[in-house]
């Protein structure tokens, strides 16, 4: 019986194309794969805040996109988005923003949004209408499906994924886990 | 071995061997039959139930993986032993652009042709089959129930089959 031969792994490392909060030499990496219009990941958002206020400077954090476009119609210009901030230098605040608002992800909202957060919203605008950064929420996804994102939100702790509940307590402890098991390798 | 419960008079469906063929309802009035798709890859896709209180189940990921399969030219089929108008209901709720498949008269015939039914359940284990152009399995997983297998060992299965084909 070999239920779970093998352990699912990321298929592409975190690299410096990745939105990561955190340093590079952090101990552990947590990797979520979210949509931004997904309620378990607007249920997952302050359960991150919360770990990496309790790991501090030994959590890296890195959000990819998976949006599920068929079931939530807002997700993809939501994820174009954030990218859209991200190039104005505020990825995370707009990824703050967007779990925060989940109820309300019309375009007009998301520009509205990058205006509150002090971007060039024309510009922004101009990128959702273009779907500039189309290309760059596919990979993402890609890299996902390649990984074994089975869903969202799917996490991964140092590269392996987290098949066991994600709320505060069980993920916290794998954490505090892939920390130790980091600092003995190390 | 997981698979020893499967009675000698049940066809195994194990990699290399002919996929068993089979006509089912995929609407009230239309039917496939995998005889039908020989020529392109395809993948069958068995799990439980539709209705699967998730946004990110089976087969909504799927859903959203099916330009990656469209790669391949591979034609997807998931299948349950749900009815057809409770598919239609299902496949309307959550947009699917691809079959479902009723295995529900006789019940499971076709998931227990596959050796994936599951008597006590009454439903199909979650089982990813991939046949090749020329109707012959080439790849089987079985997941653990509770946890939806993903896309990624299909498309790695999928390559697989373009490799041996001389593809790029």
């Amino acid at each position: 019986m070999t239920k779970r031969r093998d352990r699912v792994v990321l298929a592409v490392p975190v690299g410096a194309a990745d939105h990561a909060l955190g340093a590079a030499q952090a101990p552990v990496t947590l990797v979520e794969y979210g949509d931004f219009e997904c309620p378990h990941c607007r249920q997952a958002y302050p359960i991150v805040k919360e770990l990496q206020r309790r790991m501090g400077a030994r959590l890296r954090f890195v959000f990819r996109h998976f949006p599920l476009t068929q079931v939530h119609a807002h997700a993809e210009h939501a994820a174009e988005a954030a990218e859209a901030a991200g190039a104005q230098g505020k990825f995370w605040e707009m990824h703050d923003r967007l779990f925060e608002r989940q109820f309300a992800l019309e375009d007009d909202q998301l520009v509205e949004y990058a205006q509150e957060l002090g971007l060039d919203a024309s510009r922004v605008a101009r990128d959702l209408a273009a779907h500039t950064y189309e290309p760059r929420v596919r990979e993402d996804f890609s890299s996902g499906v390649r990984s074994g994102v089975n869903g969202t939100p799917t996490f991964f702790v140092n590269g392996i994924r987290h098949d066991a509940a994600w709320d505060l307590e069980p993920l916290a402890a794998a954490l505090e886990r892939a920390a130790q098991q980091g600092a003995e390798v190390g | 071995m997981p698979y020893a419960t499967a009675r000698a008079s049940e066809q195994l469906a194990l990699p290399g061997t002919r996929a068993p063929d089979f006509t089912l309802h995929r609407t009230p009035d239309q039917t496939v039959s995998l005889r039908d798709l020989r020529g392109r890859p395809v993948i069958l896709a068995f799990y439980p139930a539709d209705w699967s209180p998730v946004c990110g189940d089976q087969m909504a990921l799927y859903n959203e993986v099916l330009p990656e399969f469209a790669r391949y030219d591979a034609a997807l089929l998931g299948i349950s032993v749900d009815g057809v108008w409770c598919h239609q209901a299902f496949a309307e709720n959550r947009r699917l652009h691809f079959p479902l498949l009723a295995d529900f008269e006789p019940k499971g015939a076709v998931a227990q042709r596959y050796g994936v039914y599951r008597g006590a359940d009454g439903t199909s284990d979650r089982a990813l089959f991939v046949i090749d152009p020329e109707g012959i399995i080439r790849w089987r997983y079985v997941s653990p129930i509770a946890v939806n297998p993903g896309a990624d060992g299909i498309l790695r299965a999928l390559a697989a089959l373009n490799l041996k084909a001389g593809a790029p």
